[in-house]
Order: structure tokens, then sequence, then C-alpha cells
């Protein structure tokens, strides 16, 4: 197939380039190495929209990061992901911090960022009791929020579906050759033609930079693990509350995060392989115990899971979002780290802006930027509960417990644009399986429901795809 | 010879001493501590004994697979040729539960009966 | 709106033994609430026989223990329905449910019955490091695929945990072609029946490793190992005692939680212990007119005394409809030292019958006496052969000994070895 613009990595990144391209006449493909979108660094990070006062100055993060701010309420309400704009404390426990606090908030308006205060601890505690009684004092940021990561790319990825972009799963990119023309982008099995690249593959945009030659970008993924605690304890917190910034970055934070749980994290820790989401007890032992500082009613007890993800860390300390010096078609837009998730919105528009000035692009008529929002059992009063079940039977049917997510999400979590294809992408989109049991229960039905939706066997089903099967052969 | 068991037969789990001879007969039991434990023990060691709960395949039932038991104990060490055979069972839907799905498992003179109902697809 | 003398939320053992109590008390308006698509609950996957041994004097599999009460439940025409989720039970006593045929059912109940059984306790709960490979799963959702779909999740196998439920799995994976590594057990003891252990491992040579768990979980896409360590007495891995043992399933039986959701949401008092209700020799929790029994009240060891107790909590609930239910005068139970909890937590003196307290211990003893008192002053004393965790005890307070007690004492239980 020949395409104007291939997009490689279905990331919150990817998407929502796929998305804005989407606008105009364009090709656009997206592909995606895995069964699903969001399978990297955005599934798996702290779910927060910064304020943007961590960046230096005149650092495209410093830019890109308040620019996404202020674009994601709207962009999350138009394509219904949940966003709260819960605001943000960097919280400081000694003196010394509190000189560093005063620092954040002069960078914080020499980068443009709203609103921003500094409160004494008699403040600190009146807006966040569970605060430790060492907190001395904190930096308020009120532009900050939270966001559901995976969904944004869901909904992002199925938006650029439906407005004509053609999501490729399980395309692994492993050799691009260029003609002088276009681009030939191939996996093991198939492969696509395109004008241009756009490289948003995450923690790998060096290898696959490199597969045209370009050899200028060095990733380390950085890893962070993560502690989910249950909703019972999910009021503990009621704005993200950070401490002191290092060069590791953001440090430790405890945050609530839009589905009402506690989310606890991340360490930080370079390493070489960058399929490594494994975690350790000792990590995340450290974790629990740097994140009691700040509140230190926190214990293991209500932790539900843990995680690992990670950050696409480079060298050059910046974002790099670039054509490449081999090829002036290739766009690299790599190095996303934190403040990735936050300057998304502004890096598609970003990126958009150098693709227009590579190929012509009209804008469509029939461009519609909105993703209707999914059906949410859970949140609906009972008379609208009656209703949708006398349209549609099946959101009768309970499949979650935890979550009380029905049939009806199920299906349409498969049916949708680029739908869910296993059991972690229906998870990812209905929270079927991410309560307190994990997915005891109601894995198995989701199992069922997934082989008699897609028309295969139930042990061709797989967790997150590759070979990730859940069940052998029959037993006899 | 002696042989030290734990008993089964109730949650008292009593570990026993069961002494034999050259011929594998009982001399004596010691280390229980009623007298159902004495008669299991001589079991164990003469001819060990269990009761086997698996599948049978079903054709055309809202289930692959119906549960069911041996319907009575059968010599342990025949355990793995009854699954064998068991396996190679397959009952017509709708199965009832007491339904003999398996005659004279493995010629133990024990037949194999459903467990519970597996109705018509 | 429906109006229904008796709700009943689930249509395990727990909930029809409830319901068919309640029915012979004189009580015909009575509904029970199943969200699977048949009566039974956890035990139509339970095939293993072992069950029934003390309410039925033979020895049964789970879905047979089972089909005699779904019988009784058709002989005596109480109405149910299949497939239906209950979502809140509201402060007055309705009830909230739903399902495909229905829709969004309202039920106006006089007395509801919480019989929602247990869930097992997830990976994330334990916090094991690792990767998200596909292959770990509750013991539980193993046994379901086993036994009720006829696939198998896993060829080689290790089980984190020797409950019951994870010694069960083992023979059973085995007896399907799998091979069961081991059995790793956190503390020192397995809390599975010795009769378990004997016939689901020593007779597979299945090996133990008691004080013994998994810290690492290896593979990509699916498990393709598991690191093992032994722990010290406070329960952390010793360092150089880890072990590398390949294979592509990791099963995890390690504990059960009442499912008490419609429980906390509608404000009833729970005990930490127990992660139930609180309630009284009624099973009646402190919400007026709604009672809990069986796995959502305290979990068993028994399917026997689950069925015993929700004929209690069926009975309470008919004497409430009925308008039987004597004036409360409540004492409070509590148990002492090794009786980790005490089931009920309260007791009315002004009640007519003898009342029975279930109490678990938190150890294994030989030869112990368990020692009743009320208010400071010995009332009993038993001797027991034999007391473990995995098992539940109990102790019969006769009526006349109840009447000599008076409002707001204390009983409590302790285990002297």
């Amino acid at each position: 197939m020949n395409y104007d613009v291939a997009v490689v990595g279905a990331g919150v990144v990817g998407s929502l380039i796929a998305r804005e391209l989407s606008r105009y006449n364009i090709k656009v493909a997206l592909l995606e190495k895995c069964n699903d979108m969001a399978m990297g660094t955005s599934k798996a990070n702290s779910a927060i929209v910064h304020a943007g006062f961590d960046a230096k100055p005149g650092t495209l993060k410093a830019k890109l990061n308040v620019e996404g701010t202020a674009l994601m309420p709207e962009l999350c309400k138009t394509l219904s992901v949940p966003f709260k704009p819960v605001g943000s404390l960097v919280v400081a426990f000694s003196d010394e911090e509190m000189e560093t606090v005063k620092e954040l908030l002069e960078r914080g308006v020499a980068n443009g960022v709203p609103g921003l205060e500094i409160y004494d601890q008699a403040k600190l505690r009146e807006v966040e009791p569970a605060i430790s009684d060492e907190a001395k004092g904190a930096l308020w940021a009120p532009s900050a929020g939270i966001v559901c990561p995976y969904e944004l790319t869901i909904a992002a990825a199925e938006n650029a579906v439906v407005n004509g972009t053609e999501f490729i799963r399980n395309f692994a990119v492993e050799a691009i050759d260029y003609d002088g023309n276009e681009f030939t982008i191939k996996s093991a099995d198939s492969s696509i033609k395109a004008k241009t690249v756009i490289n948003a593959a995450g923690v790998y945009c060096d290898e696959i930079a490199a597969l045209i030659g370009d050899n200028s970008i060095h990733t380390v993924p950085r890893k962070g693990e993560y502690m989910l605690c249950d909703k019972s304890i999910g009021g503990l917190a009621k704005h993200t509350i950070f401490q002191c910034p290092s060069k590791m970055g953001k440090g430790i934070l405890v945050t609530p995060t839009v589905d009402g749980n506690l989310l606890i994290g991340p360490s930080a820790l370079d390493i070489e392989d960058k399929d490594d989401v494994s975690t350790t007890a000792g990590t995340l032992a450290q974790v629990l115990e740097t994140a009691k500082k700040s509140v230190p009613v926190l214990t293991t007890r209500e932790v539900i899971t843990s995680f690992a993800g990670l950050r696409a860390h480079c060298d050059r300390d910046d974002f790099i979002i670039e054509k490449s010096e081999k090829n002036d078609k290739f766009i690299n837009v790599a190095g996303i780290e934190s403040p990735g998730l936050s300057s998304a919105p502004a890096i598609a528009l970003y990126v958009k802006d150098i693709v227009l000035g590579i190929i012509d692009g009209e804008e469509k008529a029939d461009f519609n930027p909105v993703r209707e929002e999914p059906v949410r059992f859970r949140h609906m009063s009972n008379e609208e509960r009656k209703a949708l079940i006398a349209k549609n039977p099946a959101y009768g049917r309970i499949i979650c417990r935890c979550e009380t997510i029905t049939e009806g999400e199920i299906l349409d979590a498969i049916h949708a644009p680029a739908g869910a294809r296993d059991v972690d992408g229906v998870k990812r989109r209905t929270r079927a399986g991410m309560g307190r049991c994990q997915g005891g229960f109601c894995g198995s039905k989701v199992v069922e429901l997934l082989a008699r939706e897609l028309g295969v066997e139930i042990n061709q089903i797989t967790k997150f795809g590759g070979d990730s099967k859940i069940l052998y052969e029959r037993t006899k | 010879m002696t042989k030290n068991i734990t008993c089964v037969t109730c949650p008292m789990g009593c570990g026993i001493t069961v002494e034999l001879n050259d011929n594998n007969e009982v001399i004596s039991v010691s280390g229980n501590t009623c007298k159902r434990g004495e008669l299991y023990a001589k079991n164990e060691v003469t001819h060990p004994q269990r009761s086997l709960a698996t599948t049978v395949k079903v054709d055309g039932g809202v289930h692959n697979v119906v549960p069911c038991k041996s319907a009575g104990p059968l010599p342990k060490e025949k355990i793995f040729d009854c699954m064998a055979e068991i396996n190679k069972a397959c009952a017509k839907a709708p199965v009832k539960l007491g339904d003999v799905l398996v005659e004279n498992v493995c010629g133990t003179g024990i037949n194999i009966v459903a467990t519970n109902h597996c109705p018509e697809a | 709106m429906l109006n229904y003398d008796i709700v009943v939320i689930g249509g395990g053992p727990a909930g029809m033994a409830a319901a068919l109590k309640a029915k012979e008390c004189g009580v015909d308006s009575i509904l029970i609430l199943e969200r699977a698509e048949t009566l039974g609950g956890i035990l139509e996957q339970c095939i293993h026989t072992g069950f029934g041994l003390q309410y039925f004097g033979e020895e049964l599999s789970g879905p047979e223990y089972a089909d005699r009460f779904i019988q009784q439940v058709f002989r005596q025409k109480i109405e149910y329905k299949t497939d239906t989720m209950a979502l809140q039970v509201t402060e007055d006593n309705k009830v909230y449910a739903v399902n495909k045929t229905d829709g969004l059912l309202e039920i106006q109940a006089k007395a509801v019955i919480l019989a929602m059984g247990c869930r097992e306790r997830p990976r994330g709960a334990l916090n094991i490091a690792g990767t998200r490979a596909s292959g770990v799963m509750s013991a539980g959702t193993a046994q379901k695929y086993v036994n009720i779909d006829g696939y198998m999740p896993g060829k080689k196998v290790v089980i984190l945990g020797s409950g019951d439920i994870g010694l069960i799995m083992a023979r059973r994976m085995t007896l399907e072609g799998a091979k069961v590594e081991c059995v790793c057990e956190l503390m020192p003891y397995s809390s599975g029946l010795t009769r378990n252990i004997v016939q689901c491992l020593d007779d597979f040579n299945i090996p133990l490793y008691l004080s013994t768990t998994v810290i690492d979980i290896k593979g990509k896409d699916r498990v393709t190992g598991v690191t093992i360590a032994s722990v010290d007495e406070n329960r952390r891995p010793i360092p150089g005692t880890e072990r590398d043992i390949e294979c592509d399933t990791l099963l995890l039986s390690v504990g059960l939680i009442p499912e008490n959701e419609l429980t906390k949401n509608v404000g009833i008092s729970l005990d930490r212990v127990t992660s139930g209700a609180i309630v009284d020799e009624y099973r009646e929790t402190d919400h007026k007119g709604v009672f809990a029994c069986g796995n959502v009240l305290h979990v068993h060891d028994l399917v026997d005394f689950v069925t015993q107790e929700s004929q209690i909590a069926g009975e309470g609930a008919a004497k409430y409809v009925l308008g039987q239910k004597a004036e409360a005068e409540y004492i409070t139970t509590k148990g002492v030292g090794a009786v980790r909890y005490i089931v009920p937590q309260k007791v009315n003196i002004k009640n007519e019958g003898d009342v029975k307290l279930f109490f678990r211990v938190g150890s294994s003893f030989k030869n112990a006496t368990v020692k009743v008192s009320y208010n400071g002053q010995e009332i009993i004393s038993r001797k027991r052969p034999r007391l473990a965790p995995g098992e539940m005890e109990n102790v019969l307070i006769k009526n006349d000994m109840l009447k000599s007690f008076s409002k707001d004492g204390v009983i409590e239980i302790t285990v002297e070895a």
C-alpha cells in the first residue's frame, strides 16, 4: 500500500500526530509493532499533565509542555477522555528545598505557567490533609491535571482511524529503504510505501532512525516502577504530590488517578533492555518508603497491582523533534520523556506543521474531531441504565463485578475502530479486570467474548498479542 | 520392612507405622488413634486405593466437558490408566448427573459416573 | 418495582441453604439472585470429592453437593434469577439488580440475605516482582478453565500457596497431563487439609516447599520461569536461597477475601479480621433486616459449615420478616491470643436457643484446651486433640448459660497449649 505519511509507533505521540494529520487529505498509516496501541511508555507512566515549571526556559520541553497542557482539557473533552484539573504540589521538606521550590516558581513564570503560588505549611495542610508533618511548604500549580494516558492514546488512534488513518498492528518495522522518492517500510512479513516517515517509536526511536543510517539519537530506557492502590484510599491525595526534583527526574509522586485509585511512583533506573518492564521487590519497597515521606499513612495493604514503564530518555536532554540530518522526509520525534504526555497535543501540532512543509495537505471538510464517549454503565443513573438495556440487552449482563463492566461495553471495545484484540486491550478500553480481583472472575469471560466476536477458538486469545496466549489445547 | 504413612481418614492426620513381613503381610500397625486408622493403614500398604474425579468430553453440550467421578475407589496404581481410558470417552449431550459415562473402567469393576448435568447447547 | 419478603443475593451453597431454611420457617416470598448462568456457585467447578461428609454423611463432589440444594430449590418452587447481578442494596433494603431479560430490576425486600461468597487474592496484593507475562492466574481461574471449559491453562506449573485450592489444582493439573514442579508455601505449615497433602501432592511426588515464596516472575509474552526463595521467620526472602524453576504457568492460591462491596456500600460495619460483616447469632448485620452468611461473612474451610451457617441466617431472616425476632440485648464475643476471630461477634441473650460460636486459630496446637470465659470468669473448658489455622472450630453456648448473662457482657475464647 502507498501512503503519504507513515507514523511509526502508536503511542500517545504517534496517535495524536496521526489524528492531527487526518484533518487533511493526507493518507496516513499508523504502524504499531504490538497487538494494540499504547503498549509502551503510554500505558505505564504517571498519568500527569504537568504545569510546565520543570523544563529549562527556552527548551522545546518548556514550550511544548505549557502549550500541550493548555490544549489538554479541550482535547480530552473532544475525545471523551477522562481528565481532572486537580493541580499539583511540589512539597519541600527543608529550608533548602523551599529554595528549590522558589526557583521552580521563577522558572515556571519564565515558561509562562499560569497561577503558580507558594503555600506555607498551614495552607499546604489545609489543601492536602494527609501530607506529612515534616512538609514545610509547597509550590502550587493549578493548571496541572491528571489524565488517563492509554485512553487518550486509544481515543486519538480511534479518531484518526475514523478520519481515514489506517492502523496497522503487529507491524514491527525491520527495514526502511528510500529510493529518492518514497520510503519502503518493511516488517518481517509485509511492507508499505510512504512519502514521509515520522519516527515516534518511543524507546526504539534510535533503532528506527538507524534504519536510514541516522545514528544521532541515543535512547536510554529509564525504568519507573509504580504501585496502584485500591479506590478505598483514592481520596488520600487531593492533588498530585511531588517531592523536589533531582537530575533523574521529578521523583516519587503520590497522586489520585482519573479512575479514583491512588498511584505511587515512579522509581528511576537507566537500563539496557527496551522491553524490560519487570518490577523488582526492592525497588517497589523503596518507592513506598519514599512516598511515605509525603504521605506517611501509606501501606502495602491497599496495593492492588504494581507495574513498570520505560521513559525514552535521550542524552540531548530535550525533546528531539526535527527532520533527520540523513533524510529531510524522515522526521524524528525522539526523547519524548516527561513531560511527554502533557506535551503530546502540542507535539502533534508541531509535527503537523513540519509535515505540511514537506507535502501538500488540504483540510478535509468532513473531518470529525469528536470521539463519542463509550458507554460507561458504572457512571450511569438507573434511568439511563434502563433505557440502555432496553435498547441493547448486552448492557444488562455484568462481566466484571469489581468495576461493573457490562458485556455490551466489552463488545463495543472489540468492535470499535481499531478495537481490542486481546484481554489487556479490553481491559484498557473498559476497565474490565482492573479492579480488586484483577480479572480473577471476569478474565475467562473476556476470553470467551473475544473468541466469540473474533470468530476463533478460545485458546487463540492472548493477553497482549504475540506469544502471550492464555490457554493451551483442549484437555480432551 | 516398615512403612510410614499419614492417615487421611479424618483431619487428625495421624502418622502410622506399619510393619510388614517378607510376603508383604501386615504384622503390626502403630501410631493410629482409632480403628479406622488401622484399617486405612492396612489397605494403604497392601492395596492402596483412591477415588478419581475428572471430566469426560461431551458432544453437543453447553460445555466441552462434564465432571465425573469413580463410583468407588480405584487401585491407586491404575489411576493414570483410568485417566487415559476416560479421556477417550465422549458423552452425548444431554448428560444427567449420575449417568454412567464409562463402564468398568480399566477392568476394575468400577463405573465412571457424571457428577453434574450437561444440557444440550 | 418488585416486592419480596426476602431477597437472597447469591445462589451458591450459602444462598440456597438460607433461602430453603427461610421457606421452611414459613416465608414464601423469596427471590434468589445469582450472577452466574446456573445456581451452585463456585461448587460447580470444584469437581473433586470431599464435600458433604459432615452434612450428608457421604463424600460428594462439588456439583453433586450443589445439585442436592438446586433440586430442593426447584421442588420448593423458590424463585430465582440467574445471570443477574445485584448492583446495590439501599438504606431501606431495596435491591437493584440487572440482567439481560428484565433489564434493571428494582426489588423492595423486607429482609436481604447477603451470600455473595468470596474471591481469590490476586497477584497484585502479594506484590510479586517480575514481568506481566501471560500464565499467572489464580488457582480458581485455572480450575474453571480445566473443569468447566475443558482447556489446559498450562503444562509446566508452579503453585504458590498450599491452601486446599492450590493442593487440589496440583493434582488436577497432574491428572490432565501437566507437570507440577512444586508447591511453595510462605508459612512454615500448610493451611490445607492433611488428606489433601497426601492425596494431591505425595501421591504424585510433587514437592511442597514450606517457608518458601516466589520472588520473581520471568518471561516476556508467556511465563518462562519463576525464582523461588526461602523466607525467614518474618517471611522475608533469605538472600542466597534463590532458585530458578522453569515453568509456563504460576498458579496463585494465596487466600480468599469475602466479597463485600455491596455490604460496604450500604454502610454495614465489617470485622477487620474476617473482612466480613459484624453479625449477631442469627447473622444479622448492624443494618436492620440485612443478614450475611457463608464465605461473604468469613471464609469457611468446609461447605458443610457454610450450609449450617446459612440455615441460621435463613431462619433469622424468616423470624425478622415474621416479626418473631426477640428484642435485642447483646453481649459481645472476643477472640484472645491464638483465637483470631469469632463469629458471631455479638449474641442476643434474649434468644431462645443455644448458640454456637465459630472461631479460627492463628497457629497449630496439639492436645490444647479451648477456654471460654464470661466477663473474665471461665465458663467452659474443652480439650481438643488438634487445632489448626486451616480448620474452623466451634463451641456451644447453651441457652440456660446465655440466660444467665447480662447486657453488654463479654465472652472471650482463648486456647491454652
